[in-house]
């Protein structure tokens, strides 16, 4: 292999690539657009923001002290942005997808829920509508009802006038139910000490007050576990390699592209009648790739070092493996676009569709976590996966040296597969 | 210079080049004539290592041409039919290029641009984007790219196609120059009366096969002359020799 001839191609590619504008506008300005757009809207840098909140409907057709109390509770919750119409404007908004869910409470539900609280009656409905496709919306509001329905009734029944008068209804009506002798003891008991506990003496405040109720046993301490103490998640660490990525596969794309174009143009004839080797030549496009592949990748961290704060939390050597592993993987992938594809239109159409797949799946995108548990499994052989995984380890995780290896040897033995394709693939002869 | 012995070329069942034999001296233009498919290119592509030949040999000074990467290949200069040219970079840039390929480096590099631009009538536009050329320039300046590294032997595939009457001109003297300075060069083209104008010697090759060589007087007496004795064109001794029909 000849020096001198692998550096001028790698110079005259380098010199072709940086002089079309398209190209470069592709490989720095978009993957920085994207990824700050993506970073900024899952999580940012960290920085407290308010949460979106999700828009319910709420209908009380009952205006019990018990429903009022839930409907308060649910207007401070921050999770939700609450209105209160009509039962019909609550299913018209939920059709056209203005309110993710809306949650009827029907007329009578105070009594019912506090007679079947104390094991005394039949449960009241509470109906739940929502839009199909905000079935997690759903599923978030179905728990926070729970837990303010839970607090409200049992807050009226230990504490409120009208559960004062269920208890006593209770007691009343307890020798007619068909409970067993003993579970109706223990009830008389239980609403026996309620009604004591109504007849309480003010405090030494002189506060008659009994809020209190039902309420969850515990309080949750959030604490996002990163690369290091003190150190924030910083959600443009992840979307910057995730698009980092994304755009370099689309430059490999652009430069195998570029050999279809090159044997069209004759240039691969002029090439192959000089007196240099197939694996210079093969050499000479995997090595300008490459450099072209790192430099798109380190220019988007650079950025987002600069300008979004995003930092080599773990190991620097790791990160520059996962890097150069990274672009030695999409080189190779370029080349194999150029051994397979026919023409240049229709193996970019391909080949691009091959790499948004990619990059979806590697989660480039989104999170893998959100994929079905086959899939998950599924997408350990996309090379973007390990790509994202080992640059995410190396930058907001914060993980040592050690987690970019598994990440590096995948992604070289991406570049070793795609290489042996292209060279079994390529077409040599030139008619 | 060169000597083709016995070339023999098939992709699948159709036999492209067949028991081919030729030489091309020092200081001769030897016309290589055909119709579409003849065989023509895949000739020149198998004299360049573009193309493995099935069978036959291919001599450059007498001996063998090998593979990819023999030094004798240094001895052969193409200028393919299509531009071949990097439309993005500067005349100077691609020659660069061309010459690194040759491993020419430095200032013998720079001398072998610079003499290459003079011939072809480019050297003040050098540093100019080949995009910004007119196609005449193009062709120039691709025939700059074949002569770089100064081979002894230079497979010239239709360079003029497209080029206005000047620029050919241009070319057709550059191509008595380089005669002059004693290289081998072997023309394939589909225009008649460049042959007739620069051809030593003319070879026709039709379905693979050569069905002629030699001289354009040799040529004409293999065709009966007209009434009045005068002699007859080159396309009326192509045309008998390979006939009317179309090839497509």
């Amino acid at each position: 292999m000849a020096p001198t001839q692998i550096l001028a191609m790698i110079r005259k590619d380098l010199q072709v690539h940086y002089s079309d504008r398209r190209a470069v506008i592709m490989s720095f300005v978009a993957p920085i657009a994207i990824a700050s757009f993506l970073g900024a809207i899952t999580g940012g840098r960290g920085t407290p923001s308010e949460p979106a909140k999700i828009p319910v409907a709420m209908v009380d057709q009952d205006g019990s002290a018990v429903t009022k109390a839930i409907l308060s509770a649910v207007q401070d919750d921050k999770s939700l942005q609450v209105t209160v119409p009509t039962a019909d404007e609550a299913r018209d908004s939920v059709k056209r997808g203005d309110v993710a869910v809306a949650v009827i409470i029907p007329a009578g539900f105070g009594e019912a829920s506090g007679l079947a609280f104390f094991g005394g009656g039949d449960k009241p409905d509470i109906s739940i509508l929502y839009d199909p496709s905000h079935r997690a919306e759903m599923g978030l509001v179905r728990g926070l009802m729970t837990q303010h329905v839970m607090e409200a009734v049992s807050r009226e029944m230990f504490g409120g006038a009208s559960g004062r008068q269920i208890a006593e209804q209770t007691i009343r009506n307890l020798d007619k139910s068909g409970m067993p002798d003993a579970q109706r003891a223990l009830l008389r008991n239980l609403l026996m000490s309620v009604q004591k506990f109504y007849a309480e003496a003010p405090d030494a405040n002189g506060s008659t007050d009994r809020r209190g109720g039902i309420t969850l046993p515990y309080a949750v301490k959030e604490e996002a576990v990163t690369g290091r103490d003190n150190v924030p998640y910083n959600g443009y660490a992840h979307s910057f390699a995730g698009m980092g990525i994304q755009f370099l596969l689309f430059a490999m794309i652009d430069m195998g592209v570029g050999i279809l174009l090159e044997r069209q143009r004759g240039l691969w004839k002029r090439l192959r009648s000089a007196p240099i080797s197939r694996a210079s030549l093969l050499l000479g496009k995997a090595l300008s790739s490459s450099i072209i592949a790192l430099i798109i990748l380190v220019a988007a961290f650079m950025f987002a070092g600069i300008v979004f704060g995003v930092r080599i939390q773990g190991s620097v050597p790791g990160f520059l493996a996962v890097c150069i592993s990274s672009s030695l993987m999409a080189a190779a992938f370029g080349l194999l676009v150029a051994s397979i594809g026919q023409t240049p239109g229709g193996s970019r159409g391909v080949a691009s569709l091959a790499v948004l797949l990619m990059v979806m799946l590697g989660g480039a995108w989104m999170p893998t976590f959100i994929f079905p548990a086959w899939l998950q499994r599924l997408t350990v052989v996309m090379p973007t996966r390990w790509a994202v995984d080992g640059l995410d380890a190396m930058t907001w995780r914060g993980l040592n040296g050690s987690a970019a290896v598994l990440p590096t040897i995948m992604l070289i033995g991406f570049a070793l597969i795609f290489g042996t394709l292209a060279l079994m693939r390529f077409r040599w002869e030139e008619a | 210079m060169l000597e083709i012995r016995n070339l023999r070329k098939t992709f699948g069942q159709l036999v492209a080049v067949d028991d081919v034999s030729f030489t091309v001296g020092r200081g001769e233009l030897v016309g290589l004539l055909g119709p579409n498919g003849a065989g023509k290119t895949t000739t020149v592509s198998m004299i360049t290592g573009l193309v493995l030949p099935d069978r036959g040999d291919i001599l450059i000074h007498g001996a063998p041409l090998g593979g990819d990467t023999d030094p004798k290949k240094r001895q052969i200069g193409l200028v393919p039919q299509d531009l071949a040219l990097y439309d993005e970079l500067s005349a100077y840039a691609n020659l660069r290029f061309f010459g690194s390929l040759y491993n020419l480096t430095g200032k013998a590099l720079d001398e072998a641009i610079r003499s290459s631009l003079q011939l072809v009538g480019l050297a003040d536009r050098e540093r100019d984007a080949v995009r910004t050329f007119s196609g005449g320039m193009k062709r120039r300046l691709k025939l700059a790219a074949g002569l770089l590294h100064n081979p002894d032997i230079l497979l010239l595939d239709e360079p003029t196609v497209g080029v206005d009457p000047q620029s050919r001109n241009a070319i057709f003297d550059n191509l008595e120059e380089l005669k002059s300075r004693g290289k081998a060069l072997l023309y394939t083209t589909h225009y008649m009366e460049e042959a007739e104008r620069l051809a030593d010697r003319i070879i026709v090759i039709d379905h693979g096969r050569v069905v002629a060589n030699d001289t354009l007087s040799g040529m004409q007496r293999l065709v009966p002359a007209g009434v009045a004795g005068e002699r007859v064109s080159l396309e009326a001794v192509f045309l008998s020799l390979t006939g009317r029909s179309l090839r497509d």
